[in-house]
């Protein structure tokens, strides 16, 4: 269904002392991955309101990724266990609303994480180049 | 608090080349024009530095030629150039908070560098996500915050007793914090230090002392964190101070006891019947249930290992009048503010025996570079003699194993370098080539890593003594059970062979790792850790003492396996920078501050659960019931934010607007 030229489009919403530490020194370390996915910066994935997820998947996003701390390892202490929390619940609307709940994804890289960094973007590409274009696509368009 | 919110967005786009780092792969000249295109950009602009001064005065004179209500840098990561860009924004006269990177460096060109067409349509996209944040931001004020003019350095090993030393010594009260029942660290277990072979327990029993005395430090030793709350400036440190079940005299003059404390005579220990393994010396020596480390412990007053005394008594009659000993001790918690703080934990012997291959605790001749030490002191279990453990003879040949679990990227070793180990086999090849007549050390190395000053002449000096080096890494050890003499089984490489060497004695270097408290220190002070468990320096090269918690600093090898002169330096540069808020007075807090929006407001009251710092209450206003924020208690991560249902909560400078902005501009497009 997907035409030769689609490209998906990926918003990850990062937090900015360990993900966003992280991908900055997958730069230093010229680690390699694919330019699909576009960074927006808060400064703890609790900041995440569910909202924006829904908003980015109406607006025709193909995936999205929260990318956080390690569990324990949160510089507010516990922003990313609630993350997580609200992302385990969001997951069971958005299948629901008829989107596969692999569009959604978070992950937990440290800032000394460069190397996994690479690894999640390529992962994160992958799956959802292998679910196609988001069914709200046409939707939003 | 929003003077220009209203105002019709005027932005500025200035994208940087970073010399070829970006525009190596993106088309910077396409970037910008596009930029052009992009609603509210007035004007765009590129150069070659952005961070340079004229790249600085580019944005400060576009600022007031085109009356620009926020500016967007395309450039390297807000995590290295926020402040530069923030000042030079602040020198266009706009608020520096009016001010937006777009990362078209370290989350780009370095990362598709091969893939220019894309990098250069992502890099577009990052600025159009950043214009659109940068046409909604609002004036901020950080808020100023006093700072307590009180220091807290953890870890009493040499690091840690110079750092404190150094806040000492600038005026500044600090608490040495370490969990040992004395101060003193890895570097009193030493024998001798390399280079220059100076006794270690000489040239640091001094320090122990100086910081015994120092009146700016109050050294709380067989003491722990038990848990840290607030920020730079205002740290409220929990700390659990262990039953020692010795006082003090201090403490004993505190109980009414006239002339009393321990004064380290030693009788209570005499007649204590328990005998257990001295940690001290790795096992090799025994001590009683009420012990001293070593006879130059600081503070010098006993402990009482509760785990093992039997209660018996015989140690509070020997005490006698002095009624130092108290076996009904508990452990008692104080809570101490400061205004900033020094990890320096150390490091432990990552446990050799893991590398099953070397032997250790099968063989009894296998021991590691540390028991070596010991042995071989003079203050230390055999009085300095360097004797098989097996069977007391004293050791003709001796293979040292450097690299043992160093430099090993196997699942059961360590992928770094432990850096020291390669120093001190050399010195410990010199020890035994001076004490032992006729001994011969054989050094199994990979590459012998003498980078510092003066050790390079030390590893020629060595060689010249008759230390024999092969070059190889050991496979394996095996043990001949009758004279339980070693065979060490390597590679020569430099001359192709096999070796099978027979040895008296096996000394393996093991590696370093971070020390067992380091895991729940670092969370305490929220500080990261490296992959391997090293503490995360907020800069590998330009702010190593730093970490990205305010406030809290670090020394020694807690960052990274370090050797003396490395730690002494770092903790004198964490020593410093730690000084730095307290000597200012005050310090400045990103305004990241929650704010309620209380006409949106319903009262519920679940971003107060959600709130990890208590920041958040519920008051009465106007006859409702509305939100209100602590700022001073509210560190701006917006969990509240991101809970809220109703959309009432305002995280300045991310607000819901603002983020929904970025998104709908990279998916929604946006140009004019």
């Amino acid at each position: 269904m997907a035409d030769e030229n689609w490209k998906p489009k990926i918003i990850a919403i990062i937090c900015n002392w360990c993900s966003y530490a992280g991908a900055d020194l997958a730069g230093g370390a010229r680690i390699q991955y694919p330019p699909d996915i576009r960074a927006v910066r808060v400064m703890c994935t609790g900041r995440v309101d569910p909202l924006f997820i829904l908003k980015a998947f109406q607006d025709g996003a193909d995936g999205v990724l929260v990318s956080g701390c390690h569990f324990g390892d949160c510089h507010y202490l516990e922003g990313n266990y609630k993350a997580a929390k609200r992302m385990f619940l969001l997951k069971s609307v958005l299948k629901n609303i008829g989107l596969d709940d692999k569009r959604l994804r978070m992950t937990f890289v440290s800032a000394s994480e460069g190397a996994k960094w690479g690894m999640v973007m390529e992962d994160v590409v992958k799956t959802i180049n292998e679910l196609g274009p988001s069914p709200l696509n046409e939707l939003a368009r | 608090m929003a003077e220009v919110k209203n105002k019709e967005a005027r932005i500025g786009v200035f994208v940087c080349h970073c010399g070829t780092n970006i525009a190596g792969t993106i088309d910077i000249e396409a970037v910008k024009e596009y930029a052009k295109t992009i609603p509210n950009v007035v004007v765009a602009d590129n150069y070659a530095y952005m961070c340079s001064t004229p790249g600085q005065n580019k944005i400060a004179d576009a600022i007031k030629e085109h009356n620009l209500t926020g500016v967007v840098v395309a450039a390297c990561t807000p995590r290295l150039h926020e402040p530069t860009f923030r000042n030079a924004t602040a020198a266009g006269g706009l608020n520096p908070f009016r001010f937006e990177m777009a990362n078209i460096r370290d989350q780009n060109s370095w990362v598709h560098m091969h893939q220019p067409v894309e990098a250069t349509e992502k890099a577009k996209d990052a600025v159009r996500i950043a214009v659109a944040k940068a046409s909604l931001l609002e004036d901020l004020v950080p808020k100023s915050v006093p700072v307590e003019k009180t220091a807290m350095v953890v870890g009493g090993g040499v690091g840690g007793m110079q750092a404190a030393l150094d806040l000492a010594d600038a005026g500044i009260k600090t608490y040495l914090v370490e969990k040992s029942p004395t101060i003193g660290g890895r570097m009193s277990q030493l024998d001798k230090t390399f280079p220059t072979l100076d006794c270690s327990q000489c040239i640091l029993t001094p320090k122990m002392v100086d910081v015994y005395r120092n009146e700016n430090i109050e050294l709380l030793t067989y003491t722990e964190v038990e848990a840290v709350e607030g920020y730079i400036g205002n740290f409220d440190v929990t700390l659990r101070k262990k039953a020692r079940g010795v006082l003090t005299p201090k403490e004993a003059e505190a109980r009414g006891i006239v002339g009393g404390g321990c004064t380290g005579c030693g009788d209570c220990a005499n007649v204590c019947p328990v005998i257990k393994p001295n940690p001290f010396e790795l096992g090799m020596a025994p001590r009683k249930a009420i012990y001293i480390y070593h006879p130059q412990v600081s503070p010098l007053i006993y402990t009482v290992d509760f785990d093992a005394c039997v209660k018996c008594g015989l140690c509070v009659e020997a005490c006698g009048e002095k009624k130092a000993v108290d076996l009904e001790a508990k452990d008692e918690f104080i809570t101490v503010k400061v205004g900033t703080a020094i990890l320096a934990l150390g490091y432990d012997i990552f446990p050799i025996e893991k590398k099953f291959e070397f032997g250790y605790k099968n063989f009894d001749n296998v021991i590691t570079s540390l028991e070596f030490e010991r042995l071989i002191c003079a203050s230390g279990p055999t009085g300095g003699h360097l004797v098989r453990p097996s069977d007391g003879e004293t050791p003709k040949r001796i293979a040292f194993v450097l690299c043992a679990g160093s430099r090993d990227n196997t699942d059961t070793g360590k992928p770094y370098c432990s850096r020291f180990c390669c120093m001190y086999s050399l010195k410990h090849a010199h020890q035994i080539i001076e004490k032992i007549p006729g001994a011969v050390p054989y050094i199994f190395y990979m590459d012998i890593r003498s980078f510092g000053k003066m050790y390079e002449e030390f590893y020629y000096r060595i060689q010249n003594e008759g230390a024999k080096f092969i070059r190889g890494r050991v496979a394996n050890i095996t043990e001949d059970p009758v004279t339980k003499n070693l065979h060490v089984n390597a590679e020569d490489t430099l001359l192709g062979r096999p070796v099978d060497l027979e040895v008296d004695m096996v000394v393996l270097a093991a590696a370093i790792q971070p020390s067992a408290e380091t895991e729940k220190t670092r969370r305490l002070f929220g500080v990261s850790c490296s992959q391997d468990g090293w503490l995360l320096e907020a800069h590998p090269k330009l702010n190593p003492c730093g970490t990205t918690t305010a406030g809290v600093y670090l020394a020694g090898a807690c960052q990274g396996p370090k050797d003396i002169p490395d730690t002494v330096a770092q903790a004198e540069g964490a020593a410093s920078a730690a000084s730095i808020p307290i000597h200012k007075g005050e310090v400045e807090l990103e305004p990241y501050f929650a704010q309620c929006i209380e006409e949106k407001c319903a009262g519920c009251g679940m971003c107060v659960y959600q709130c990890p710092y208590q920041a958040l209450s519920l008051v009465e206003k106007n006859g409702r019931t509305v939100m209100q924020v602590t700022e001073a208690k509210c560190k701006g991560c917006g969990t509240c934010g991101g809970f809220c249902p109703g959309g009432a909560i305002w995280m300045q400078h991310f607000a819901s607007p603002q983020i929904i902005a970025q998104i709908d501009a990279f998916l929604l497009g946006g140009e004019q």
